[in-house]
């Protein structure tokens, strides 16, 4: 499978997205990933769940304004070149 | 050469430019930085440095040039930490055949730690479980070679083959780095691991690929699959006694059972990591051998 650089970017920024458009209170709440629902207590052991949850929660904060760049960015290339 | 009449001390400073055309560069002369080989090159210089004025834009330029350098060195300091980087490629020739050794035959190999020298790791010279990435740069290298060697005996090799083989290739790379840190992170492993580690690890198994595809190359299908089957296996051996040090706790890894959902959780992303190697392996080079 001949995979480039630029379909890793592609496929990168893909998930990114996907992960950023998980809606907190529409989806997340009611399948139990929520935010509120992981905070369990300070033991050791966070578990598998709740640092996915943590990772999801922190992707969705830390990447949301630079995904709107690179989105931009992307529209704009795509428009172009095709 | 004509130009026009000199004063003295001009014509004095034309002799040491015509011998310093061969002289060995002097690295504190701003005038020898953009060296000119053309053929009228002797007299532009002179007819260049005739005038102050120029002769001084010429040594306040290439000390920009310099101090860009300098900052620019220090800049990227901060993304691609060069400073780490070098301890990677501290090897020498002994280091580097006994690890090959190693990668191919790792059974007898007793101790498998990494041996520390005040908190620090040591240089890869002096410790043979050490990490290095001087291997793994080269094997990935001659990799893409091999392979284009491989292509050009079927007759399938053009010059895009090259690129398409080494960005596929470092594509795979990154990915599999990117789903063991994620998967480290999952995990919760207090390890100490760098990324630059991670990358040394993947990159060992592009010494079983080329030795498989050589085989392949010399001795035919079953030489391509009897060479590879033992390569993966020793990367498999290789990996988990390596890893094992690592990720599990102190215990654990000196072979003692230690139940425990935490410790089961690591052993099995231990052996999922080296399983990964072998699938790798085979898939990056059974397109390679017919």
């Amino acid at each position: 499978m001949a995979f480039t650089l630029y379909a890793l970017i592609q496929t990168a920024i893909l998930f990114t997205n996907a992960i950023a458009v998980l809606h907190e209170e529409r989806f997340l709440s009611k399948i139990g990933w929520g935010a509120e629902q992981s905070i369990g207590g300070f033991g050791d052991e966070p578990g598998i769940k709740a640092q996915l949850l943590n990772l999801i929660r922190s992707v969705r904060t830390v990447m949301r304004v630079p995904l709107i760049a690179v989105n931009s960015v992307c529209i704009v290339l795509l428009l172009l070149f095709g | 050469m004509e130009y026009p009449v000199q004063s003295g001390f001009r014509q004095r400073k034309i002799q040491p430019e015509v011998r310093m055309r061969g002289a060995p560069v002097d690295p504190g002369d701003p005038r020898l930085l953009f060296d000119d080989t053309s053929a009228g090159g002797i007299g532009h210089r002179q007819a260049l440095l005739s005038d102050p004025v120029s002769n001084l834009a010429m040594v306040y330029g290439s000390s920009l040039a310099s101090h860009g350098r300098e900052m620019m060195d220090q800049n990227l300091d901060r993304f691609i930490p060069i400073s780490k980087l070098k301890y990677y490629f501290a090897v020498d020739t002994v280091y580097v055949g006994k690890k090959l050794g190693l990668l191919v035959f790792p059974y007898m190999h007793d101790n498998w730690e990494v041996s520390y020298q005040q908190d620090t790791p040591v240089a890869p010279r002096f410790d043979i479980n050490a990490p290095d990435l001087y291997i793994p740069v080269m094997g990935f290298i001659t990799y893409i070679l091999v392979a284009g060697l491989a292509l050009g005996t079927q007759n399938r090799f053009s010059p895009e083959i090259l690129g398409i083989q080494a960005s596929s290739a470092l594509v795979w790379l990154i990915i599999e780095v990117l789903a063991v840190l994620l998967s480290l992170y999952l995990v919760t492993v207090n390890t100490d691991l760098t990324t630059i580690d991670l990358v040394a690890f993947s990159g060992y198994k592009y010494v079983g690929m080329i030795v498989g595809v050589i085989a392949g190359l010399l001795f035919g299908r079953m030489g391509y699959h009897l060479s590879l089957l033992w390569c993966c296996v020793s990367i498999f051996v290789f990996t988990i006694r390596t890893l094992r040090l690592k990720i599990l706790s102190e215990a654990a890894a000196e072979g003692r059972l230690v139940r425990g959902a935490k410790n089961q959780l690591r052993m099995y992303l231990t052996m999922a990591i080296a399983a990964a190697q072998p699938v790798f392996m085979y898939w990056l080079t059974f397109h390679l051998v017919r």
